[in-house]
């Protein structure tokens, strides 16, 4: 793992967007967001990979300049994280997952299937340059499982046949909507969004990717069943700005206009007596236990 | 129990990620109350609410806060209390079974952010950095958008809400690495460098993020807070156990007929949780389940009753993880869902240390002979034998998870790993199979 200009899987296209003063000036506007610029450096990646649609040796080259690294350490970084390409991908990236839920639900049917109409494997991209298909680890949608994902948007509960078709569209040039996401865009756009930057020409087009709806239902079945049930969470106590205490109707209606009042007054208490000042600054942390869990 | 939704509340909102909808649904309100208390006072009731760590593993919330030195009064601070304090948000979800925190983020962005603001301020810190998995794009988005609204309302930024305190938040996109959930991988890897796992001690509460003191929390940890500061922490220990209270996300998924998030008290049991769910699909009968993501020792039809709370399902033998409750049913062979979790885990070893590194990768092999009828008699005990030097010798808690399935399948379906022999292999089946990892009843 000594950088990718040692080690080119195949000599760069030559049809490459050449990286521009432009995205020099991006990048140190990503350095700027950091206490220190190193921070920087895997947004910088996402940047690079948005202009040319893999980390290319030029792309390395340009981080190492930019934050005063060896070409080696950054290819040390680029290889250790699995969404750096490290060789040109299609239009669009598909991921399908294939760890053990989606899997026994049919990600690894639909995997199949999609390597044999593509005729690519993992990681491989399509002759036409349309896409490049990968199998992913779990993609944290388990409830909507199966899920296949384009450009990291989700497209959920697939099977064989919606995920044929879907990557069918694709190669026709069509972007089907996500089940939950954002109208497509393409790999490059998505670098760029997880860069740090806008990928769309206007606002609008950036609102309505935010605001994009989604078939949420698996998100909402708890919600849902409920209000059906008439079940909730215990009330909060009602706290007044004057604390007092005692209960009863007169209270109760008082407290309600304090809620819809102005902001809390300073000094108010803690709702329940305590004056909290007993945090032992700098107790011994070596006791702290954390992890090894993943926190 | 019944369902109490508190996190997911505003999740069925229309626009729920917006700040209008936030500050309509009472969004804010605690930042107000946070920012007229004492640091300490906030530290205190977070502490006071018995809020534990919802990454995994649990660790009491406000003792988390409270170990970031500070200056003391009247002294001029030296070592760490002198550094800058950070507060990073550790979004970087992956273990597999979980998706908890990708739709919270999604459907209510401002909730996490109001949390970051308040334990940024009752750590002093005045840079906090959402570290967001590189493939949830659309969540990504979201916060972006959050963030910015926070700004543009004074929420973030200097001086907020006319309070003196200021605070940046950056929004970090990572890059496909599931070690980046470790909270010191997570650091090395937002401090651009392969992410890898740093030795502890020292804890980032005094070395973290640029060797300065850092606290580290999950998503669904700092989204309860603006909840503990609305309600008290008397309010917040109405849900569920002493030791572990609260309201809890459970994400059900696999052999269900209604997968999806199900709010309800710590404590809640999974057959509770099931029926919520609408039980297993029609005609199937429930075989194998996680707790609380791939990490944790399978659960079965026997343990359907156990409070999912951290104390109740440590004493099962398991852990509670993620409360990701993967659902399997007599129709799924588990060593093949063993062997394909044991894959992920080969993949995502981050190479720093051998038993992790060289154990997951020989451990798919013999999985891999074992579900292809290759196996041999020896390599049930091979199986654990591997373990063994897995578990506690690992750099990080990846190599310790990655012996969990395997070790609570062998322990509950040995008969399964059996059957997939050879018959001539089943004759020599040794008599005296281990049947679990030494020092595994953790």
């Amino acid at each position: 793992m000594t950088g990718l200009d040692s080690s080119p899987v195949e000599p760069a296209p030559v049809d490459l967007p050449p990286l521009t003063e432009q995205t020099r000036l991006e990048a140190r506007e990503i350095m700027a967001r950091y206490p220190v610029a190193r921070s920087a450096l895997l947004p910088m990646l996402h940047l690079v990979q948005s202009v040319q649609g893999y980390v290319s040796p030029e792309g390395v080259t340009l981080c190492a300049e930019e934050l005063g690294l060896t070409k080696a350490e950054v290819g040390a970084v680029a290889t250790f994280y699995t969404m750096y390409k490290r060789r040109p991908t299609g239009r669009h990236i598909v991921s399908v997952c294939t760890n053990t839920l989606c899997s026994v639900l049919g990600g690894q049917r639909i995997m199949d299937a999609l390597s044999s109409d593509l005729g690519v494997h993992h990681d491989e991209t399509t002759a036409d340059g349309s896409i490049t298909l990968e199998h992913a680890e779990c993609l944290a949608a388990c409830d909507y499982a199966p899920v296949v994902t384009v450009d990291y948007e989700f497209y959920d509960q697939q099977d064989v046949e919606s995920a044929r078709e879907l990557v069918a569209a694709l190669r026709r040039g069509d972007k089907p909507e996500p089940t939950r996401g954002a109208p497509l865009t393409d790999f490059k756009g998505i670098s760029r969004q997880l860069a740090g930057f806008s990928q769309y020409a206007d606002s609008s087009a950036a609102a309505a990717a935010i605001d994009a709806p989604g078939a949420l239902g698996p998100t909402l079945v708890g919600l849902r069943l409920a209000e059906e049930r008439g079940e909730a969470a215990p009330d909060m106590p009602r706290r007044s700005a004057s604390s007092s205490s005692g209960a009863g109707a007169a209270e109760a209606a008082g407290v309600e206009s304090a809620k819809r009042g102005a902001p809390e007054p300073a000094g108010r208490d803690t709702g329940d007596g305590r004056t909290g000042t007993d945090t032992p600054a700098g107790a011994e942390p070596g006791t702290s236990g954390q992890g090894p869990g993943k926190a | 129990m019944p369902l109490t939704p508190v996190l997911t509340t505003r999740w069925g909102a229309e626009k729920s990620w917006r700040l209008e909808s936030y500050e309509r649904l009472e969004g804010y309100a605690a930042l107000r109350t946070a920012l007229s208390m004492a640091p300490e006072e906030l530290v205190t009731l977070v502490k006071d609410s018995g809020l534990r760590g919802r990454g995994g593993a649990g660790f009491p919330t406000g003792m988390k806060w409270s170990f970031i030195p500070q200056p003391k009064p009247g002294e001029t601070p030296t070592g760490p209390a002198a550094m800058p304090k950070y507060l990073v948000v550790n979004a970087d979800e992956g273990e597999p079974g979980t998706c908890k925190d990708l739709p919270l983020m999604m459907a209510d962005p401002h909730s996490l952010i109001e949390g970051v603001i308040i334990a940024a301020f009752a750590i002093r810190s005045h840079f906090a950095v959402i570290y967001v998995r590189g493939e949830a794009v659309h969540a990504h988005r979201r916060l972006v958008a959050a963030v910015e609204e926070a700004y543009a309302a004074g929420y973030l930024g200097s001086d907020i809400l006319g309070s003196g305190y200021d605070l940046e938040l950056v929004v970090h996109a990572g890059a496909g690495a599931y070690i980046c959930g470790e909270e010191t991988a997570l650091l090395d890897s937002l401090e651009g460098y392969r992410g890898q796992p740093r030795l502890k001690p020292p804890f980032p509460a005094v070395a973290g993020l640029y060797g300065a003191p850092t606290v580290i929390n999950n998503v669904e940890t700092l989204a309860s807070v603006p909840f503990v500061v609305r309600g008290g922490a008397d309010w917040f220990k109405e849900f569920g156990p002493e030791k572990s209270p609260g309201p809890k996300i459970y994400s059900l998924s696999g052999r269900v007929v209604r997968p999806g998030q199900y709010e309800a008290p710590m404590g809640t049991t999974m057959r509770e949780l099931l029926e919520m769910a609408g039980g297993v699909r029609p005609g199937h009968e429930l075989k194998f389940w996680t707790p609380g993501g791939s990490s944790t020792p399978y659960f079965t039809a026997e343990h359907l009753d156990v409070p999912l709370d951290f104390d109740s399902v440590a004493a099962a033998g398991s852990m509670l993880g993620t409360t990701a409750l993967m659902v399997f049913d007599e129709t799924d062979s588990i060593v093949e869902a063993t062997l394909r979790f044991t894959e992920f885990y080969a993949h995502e070893s981050c190479g720093k240390c051998t038993p992790c590194r060289e154990g997951t990768y020989w451990l798919v092999q013999i999985l891999e002979r074992l579900v292809h009828g290759k196996g041999t008699a020896q390599d049930l005990d091979l199986l654990l034998d591997t373990c063994d030097n897995i578990l506690g010798r690992s750099f990080c808690a990846l190599g310790d998870g990655a012996t969990s399935c395997i070790a609570s399948s062998l322990k509950y379906f040995k008969d399964d790993y059996v059957a997939l022999l050879p018959p001539e292999e089943q004759a020599r089946l040794g008599r005296t199979l281990r049947l679990e990892p030494v020092g595994a009843a953790s």
